[in-house]
């Protein structure tokens, strides 16, 4: 049997780790499993986080939440929806690859772990931009604490953010405090047709006005744009931008498409690519079908070139590439990194996880 | 023997200004104490030491060089952009060199249709705004130093300034910082991208106050300008009803663009000063702006003005030109040279607190102008709960300078009791070093030395200031408990 009480499932964890590091064997950070598609290797033996779960705080007047690793997002979010809050980066659950079918058991632990952002990103910014605080426990099974549930916060390094898309590779995060912010009033879509240079060029040439763009997606020739804000703005902006009003409900259902890869244009066997690039970077000319996201700014690419290939364009787009899912991941999940950068890592791994316990290969084979 | 009056060891100087000359152009290393004395301090002059050597590279080669230099000779290096930081994180070494970023100050690109601007780090933060006005962006982060302090500075403390409730801070509007590591490697944190592959080490560096990395290039991120922005000025009785409208309005589903405010005091210091129109019978005022299209600013305004009628607000007055708009700002913008002007001296905070605990934090500072006998007028950005009290004082007197510093750490330990932390935006540097024991526990102070070894094994970027050792944590932990204000006194420290 499961124990209800946190504390005590604080204190398993404190063992396991204690017990893993004394015996140099992996752990495998793990929530509601939505994400072990994504990154290099799973490695080790399960450390189930989802005992450790519950709200601590939520103070909407304060715009922060504070909830345990095990808690479900789909929790979190039912409860900010009720005080017309929201998690701004609109993060991705990928319900359908974790073990509950349509049902989300994705955690708000793994969530900061896998550091993913959904459409909104491109206006509210991404997950580790609303991280405030957290609560880890390093690999030697000690608890600390770091940033706060404050916006400023300037006491130290940012170990909060640090924590943000760090794969379970560098502490089991154990608490995360999130800056929330406000439902925006007033919601539309609308639909255009435009070629691939074309929509690019328009994308970036309105993120340089002050048009309340919260979203984007383009592929085949359609761009879909969601504006969000206070009525009137988003009235205004409607008339600027033109194209064909989309249904509220149908809007609603396409930008969660695409923020949990539901929509048709992820059915595709083929190997996915997430390729982070300058907004403005022309068309990649990578064969396969393409989507793009966040006012230019995120390529996603099924492909079957290799993966020197997608990383030359996404280099010269001044980006990066990942293989977000399929594929051979021998070829490297996310692009090497320099000489330096990879000092860098392997002494911050050392010193958080001075055994090399935690979710050991998942982001890089030697980290 | 070796040792001069102002404490520096000539003989190491003449080494170390040797081997960097015959790196660098010879007008880039200086040593003199005629030329170095103006670098003896930043924004925070009760702090001085003067450096052991000078030096002002041109550019990222040469600041390589210098890197390499003392990390050869084990020298300590503090990097300096314009000197405007508030808290000490410039204060040069009397062993060490100050490496001034102050010659690398060209604007490298402006791409208006992707939006950013590639930057060296002595640009000063007004600059890359103007560079970018022509394609009507800004910018956002906006300290209120920003005339005259750098971007490799915004980086190195994270600033903010009064729009990051809406726009967020330094960490937020940067996508790469480029820089040398104490080894002369040059490194790339971040990317063009929103996002860049392994860790977030841009997180890392920005706020690191320079013990990670010498910053030679930035990326900021521009927005467009608002195209426009009026701003609410409300009257309070109370300072409480001023802190809870503040609390009101977050709740009504809005995030104002500023929104600021200061009691009576620092009202009527900036009046006299500026005279921008403010009532100076009311105990508190509010500055809320709205920013964006005219139809968002009319319904924001109306919603604005509404929530703080109802939250008890005595007079309300909206502006209602541009040049209006800049008026009922100039006050709040000038509020440090204002208080400045009627005491010989004042020390500025800078504790955030959750925004609920704003009205027991105000009466806390109230109690502690009686006990130690000092005036703090207040300003503070509510929005993000972030205060500057300002405490006035003689520093020619020992006991008002010495009470002063009793006053602030009080201050400051009592924004962590209340969930909140020592700084907000201005840094630890050395100002804050102390509080830092109390807001952190040895366990952490640790994890911090963990990430500055992984970036800077030897310990020779910027040492001594932001994280303390453990042993002065040990020294001051034990005077905090037998004091008993330390909020968990049963916590072991060492």
């Amino acid at each position: 049997m499961e124990a209800k009480d946190p504390h005590l499932h604080a204190e398993r964890f404190a063992e396991s780790v204690r017990g893993a590091a004394a015996s140099r064997t992996p752990l495998r950070l793990r929530g509601g499993g939505t994400k072990d598609f994504y990154g290099q290797a799973l490695e080790g033996e399960v450390l189930d986080t989802r005992g450790y779960a519950g709200i601590i705080a939520y103070e909407p007047s304060e715009l922060v939440v504070t909830a345990r690793c095990g808690t479900r997002l789909a929790e979190i979010e039912v409860l900010m929806s009720e005080k017309k809050q929201m998690l701004a980066f609109e993060p991705p659950h990928f319900a359908q690859f974790g073990s509950g079918g349509t049902t989300s058991f994705a955690t708000v632990g793994g969530m900061v772990a896998a550091g993913l952002s959904g459409p909104r990103r491109q206006a509210a910014g991404a997950l580790r931009d609303f991280v405030l605080g957290v609560k880890i426990m390093d690999g030697s099974g000690e608890v600390l604490s770091f940033g706060g549930q404050v916006m400023k916060n300037v006491a130290g390094y940012d170990v909060s953010r640090l924590m943000a898309g760090s794969l379970g590779t560098l502490g089991l995060i154990l608490e995360v405090s999130l800056k929330v912010l406000p439902l925006p009033v007033a919601e539309v879509t609308l639909r255009l047709e435009l070629p691939e240079d074309k929509a690019i060029e328009t994308l970036n040439k309105w993120g340089g006005k002050p048009l309340p763009i919260s979203a984007s997606a383009w592929t085949g020739g359609e761009l879909g744009v969601r504006l969000s804000g206070a009525g009137a703005a988003v009235k205004a902006a409607r008339e600027k931008i033109g194209g064909e009003l989309v249904d509220a409900t149908q809007g609603e259902r396409f930008w969660a498409g695409m923020r949990e890869h539901t929509a048709p244009f992820f059915e595709n066997d083929a190997p996915l690519w997430r390729i982070s690039v300058s907004s403005a970077a022309p068309p990649l000319k990578l064969q396969g079908e393409q989507m793009i996201e966040w006012g230019g700014a995120l390529r996603w690419v099924f492909s079957q070139a290799d993966a020197r290939t997608i990383r030359d364009a996404a280099r010269r787009a001044g980006g990066h590439a990942t293989l977000f899912r399929g594929g051979d991941k021998s070829a490297g999940v996310f692009q090497p990194l320099s000489p330096v950068l990879m000092k860098i890592h392997r002494e911050l791994k050392r010193e958080f996880d001075p055994h090399g316990i935690f979710s050991r290969g998942r982001m890089y084979p030697d980290l | 023997m070796n040792v001069s009056a102002t404490g520096i060891n000539f003989i190491r100087q003449a080494e170390v200004a040797t081997r960097l000359r015959q790196r660098l152009p010879s007008g880039a290393v200086l040593y003199a104490e005629e030329d170095t004395r103006s670098y003896e301090c930043d924004g925070l002059s009760a702090y001085r030491q003067l450096p052991m050597v000078v030096v002002l590279p041109s550019n990222e080669e040469e600041v390589r060089e210098v890197l390499r230099t003392c990390s050869e000779l084990k020298v300590p290096v503090v990097a300096r952009g314009a000197g405007t930081g508030l808290s000490g994180g410039a204060l040069p070494m009397g062993d060490g060199v100050l490496l001034s970023l102050a010659k690398m100050r060209r604007i490298l690109a402006v791409d208006p249709l992707a939006r950013t601007a590639r930057v060296q780090p002595g640009v000063t933060n007004l600059a890359v705004s103007e560079a970018a006005a022509p394609y009507g962006l800004f910018y956002a982060p906006d300290p209120s130093s920003q005339i005259a302090c750098s971007i490799g500075g915004n980086v190195a403390e994270n600033s903010g300034g009064v729009h990051c409730l809406k726009y967020g801070l330094t960490v937020h509007n940067v996508l790469r910082v480029r820089g040398v590591t104490i080894g002369g490697e040059i490194a790339e944190f971040g990317g063009e991208a929103l996002d860049a592959p392994g860790y977030d080490l841009l997180a890392l560096v920005v706020g690191s106050e320079g013990m990670l990395a010498v910053v030679t290039e930035v990326t900021v991120k521009l927005l467009p300008e608002p195209e426009a922005a009026r701003v609410i000025l409300a009257s309070f009785d109370d300072l409480e009803k001023a802190g809870n409208a503040v609390a009101d309005i977050i709740a009504a589903g809005i995030i104002p663009a500023g929104l600021e405010m200061m009691d009576r005091p620092a009202a009527r210091a900036v009046e006299d000063f500026v005279h921008a129109g403010y009532d100076l019978d009311a105990a508190a005022l509010l500055l809320c702006e709205a920013d964006g299209t005219p139809e968002e600013v009319e319904e924001d305004v109306a919603s604005m003005t509404e929530v703080l009628r109802r939250s008890g607000a005595s007079a309300i007055r909206i502006s209602t030109t541009e040049a209006e708009r800049q008026k009922f700002w100039a006050g709040r913008k000038a509020a440090f040279p204002a208080v400045g002007r009627i005491s010989p001296d004042y020390y500025c905070m800078d504790g955030t607190i959750p925004r609920r605990k704003l009205g027991e934090v105000l009466v806390f500072i109230g109690q502690m102008e009686k006990k130690y006998g000092l005036r703090c007028p207040n300003v503070f950005h509510a929005g993000d709960g972030n205060l500057h009290p300002l405490i006035l004082f003689d520093a020619n007197d020992a006991d008002q300078l010495h009470r002063t510093e009793q006053f602030a750490g009080e201050v400051l330990e009592k924004c962590i009791e209340v969930g909140g932390t020592i700084t907000g935006e201005h840094g630890v540097g050395i100002e804050k070093i102390n509080q830092m024991c109390v807001q952190f526990r040895p366990q952490e102070i640790t994890a911090f030395h963990g990430v500055k070894r992984a970036f800077d094994p030897e310990g020779l970027l910027n040492p001594s200031k932001n994280i303390p050792t453990l042993r002065r944590c040990a020294e001051l932990g034990r005077m905090h408990v037998k004091g008993g204000r330390l909020p968990h006194p049963e916590l072991p420290r060492f």
